[in-house]
């Protein structure tokens, strides 16, 4: 459990003026899992962009699994191919059906051959308990669907880090549960996931650790006991007020 | 405990469905809607006849000149047509080497056909056929001079085998010059951007005329002496890149309307720009734009008519240009040969409309 697959040091980002991620340190050993939350604009999804480079930062360090975050282009490719991420609007491709979707990237970005794809397609398919759908389009599907396949999507590039941006955020309360039951999952098969999201129960069910954001900055972490029954700061104690 | 049990659904009224339900919904629903209803059946009639009378009843249908189409009430003068087609069709290709005109369209055709169909097999046998073979066939065929083939001069070719060339060549250019461009446009380097903002905006500033005459009478002055090429070939280079530059902002419609988070996703699934403009904005972005490329192939193809300024004869050139003919000089020679050039015209725009329209209900992905 003790080697590093994330370290962030000193992390720095502007959006041309605006310093939206304030001196952020913040190391993941393989296999956690982190829940980041915060108010909105608190800079939780410019974080967890970083770690794929989806948002370039301007200063500090970024090292996955080994790899520096930085300019040259080959290092960009292996990195995202390692990191998998779900988002809050899903970010299908409406043109293809379910299973397109899914064997898209391996079979153009590993070289994967059709048939080979399209097996890998089935398997993840069936663990999110969608099989039966892979031939409709996404936009025949339902939102807990969609964000279903959104994760298999993700998971056919058997990344070693999931990166989650309030993934039930978008959807129906009944459809909220059959996600998260596929997270829950996924991180007892010991996937390293880093989760935005303001599901309090999710957090205290699988959650090695939680991180609030406040203004850019960590402004807390902790075990999510200790977390949620004695937050240390006053700021955290008003956030967890409102959310639970 | 009561229990529910759902009512089982009743038809509708039959005054509300099928034709009664129909008409009394669309046609006469208010008193504005039945006297709109009786005046268009009446204008619509009436129309009818008019046509009716002057293409068939008053018609003459054969003669060998003249003097077949001076009834005293005249309608079309047919025999006009009939005697001038091979001329429509080939302009002045030598009457004895037509058949290779007939040869490619065969061809063209019978690439094409399966082509639209999207059920028929062997697509990228038949991609390959119509890229990359035919259009060697065309023109070793058209212009001859190779194999034993007697030369043609493209001077000598005409009527709806220019239009066809003109249009087929546009049309065949300007789709990948127009998404190259658009690309281009939203290029994050600069010189890129800006080359394909200048063209597009230089090209899409001045009208297609003037965009031939330079082709045809300017270009040549600035070619080293002796360096000359076809008439034909500069107008269709004109024509092509006048075309890509309307295409390109058709392109850049549809490419705007792809959300950010496509290619976020496509970013972070690891796939390279070139894979995800290839494999997720394009097909996106073109289906979405379906109608508006179809428009500007429909303007083009329209726009070949201009060539007659630069002195290659057309379909509508060759038609006006027999109208000249003394043995045919009726009061109805003209509005037969443009009755006709016009019918040809609608014919492949209509064709074009259609199958547009076709591709985007096949296409539509959204809940079926
Ligand atoms: N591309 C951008 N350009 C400029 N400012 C941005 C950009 N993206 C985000 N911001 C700003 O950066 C701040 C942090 O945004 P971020 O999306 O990371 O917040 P968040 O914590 O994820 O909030 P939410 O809970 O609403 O998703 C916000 O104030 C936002 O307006
Ligand atoms: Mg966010």
């Amino acid at each position: 459990m003790s080697e590093k697959i994330i370290r962030i040091q000193n992390l720095n980002k502007w959006f041309g003026n605006f310093h939206v991620l304030r001196d952020i340190n913040l190391d993941v050993s393989s296999g956690e899992k982190i829940v980041i939350c915060g108010p909105s604009g608190s800079g939780k999804s410019t974080l967890i962009r970083c770690m794929n480079r989806l948002e370039l930062h301007q200063e500090g360090e970024i090292m996955i699994n080994g790899m520096h975050l930085d300019g040259s282009l080959k290092n960009l490719e292996e990195i995202r191919s390692e990191v998998g991420m779900v988002f809050q609007q899903f970010n299908l491709f409406p043109h293809m059906t379910v299973l397109e979707n899914c064997a898209l990237a391996p079979m153009w970005v590993r070289r994967m051959p059709r048939e080979e794809a399209e097996a890998l397609a089935h398997k993840y398919l069936t663990r999110v308990r969608i099989p039966q759908q892979a031939n409709k389009y996404p936009g025949q599907l339902s939102g807990g669907q969609q964000q279903r396949v959104a994760i298999a999507r993700a998971l056919c590039m058997n990344p070693r880090i999931m990166l989650f941006d309030e993934p039930t955020s978008a959807l129906d309360p009944e459809m909220i549960k059959e996600v998260l039951d596929v997270m829950v999952e996924l991180a007892n098969e010991g996937m390293t996931m880093i989760c935005v999201t303001h599901e309090m129960g999710f957090a205290r069910q699988v959650a090695d650790r939680v991180i609030f954001m406040d203004e850019g900055e960590i402004v807390e972490e902790n075990v999510p006991e200790a977390f949620f029954s004695n937050p240390r700061n006053e700021r955290t104690k008003l956030f967890l007020s409102q959310v639970l | 405990m009561a229990e529910w049990t759902p009512k089982p659904a009743r038809p509708a009224p039959a005054s509300t469905v099928g034709f009664v339900g129909w008409a009394r919904r669309n046609l006469f629903a208010t008193p504005g809607d039945v006297a709109l209803t009786l005046f268009g059946s009446v204008f619509i009639i009436w129309l009818g006849g008019v046509l009716i009378d002057w293409a068939f009843i008053n018609a003459s249908f054969s003669g060998d000149d003249r003097t077949a189409c001076l009834k005293p009430v005249q309608g079309a003068c047919w025999p006009f047509i009939d005697a001038k087609l091979g001329q429509f069709i080939y302009g002045r290709y030598p009457e004895a080497e037509t058949w290779r005109v007939n040869l490619v369209f065969f061809f063209g055709l019978a690439g094409l056909v399966p082509m639209l169909v999207p059920s028929a097999p062997f697509k990228s046998a038949n991609i390959f056929f119509l890229l990359g073979f035919y259009p060697v066939f065309a023109f070793v065929m058209l212009t001859g001079g190779m194999f034993g083939l007697v030369p043609v001069e493209t001077t000598d070719w005409g009527g709806l085998l220019v239009t066809l060339v003109v249009a087929v060549t546009g049309i065949a250019a300007s789709l990948p010059l127009g998404i190259l461009l658009a690309l281009g446009r939203r290029s994050k380097l600069p010189i890129i951007r800006y080359f394909c903002l200048g063209f597009i905006e230089i090209f899409r500033g001045v009208p297609l005329i003037t965009v031939l005459f330079m082709a045809s009478v300017m270009l040549p002055l600035f070619l080293p002496d002796g360096v000359n090429f076809d008439k034909l070939m500069r107008c269709l280079i004109g024509v092509a890149l006048f075309s890509s530059a309307y295409m390109a902002e058709v392109v850049r419609g549809g490419l705007q309307a792809i959300p950010k988070g496509q290619y976020e996703a496509a970013a972070a699934l690891g796939l390279g720009y070139w894979k995800t403009t290839r494999l997720i904005i394009l097909p996106q972005a073109l289906k979405l734009v379906i109608p508006g490329i179809v428009n500007t192939f429909i303007g083009l193809f329209k726009d070949t008519t201009l060539v007659l300024i630069v002195g290659l004869f057309d379909l509508l050139g060759i038609v006006q240009f027999h109208f000249t003919d003394a043995s045919w000089a009726t009061p109805e020679t003209h509005i037969t040969g443009y009755v006709f050039a016009g019918a040809v015209f609608w014919v492949f725009c209509f064709a074009m409309s259609r199958y547009s329209i076709f591709m985007e209900n096949r296409l539509s992905t959204d809940r079926q």
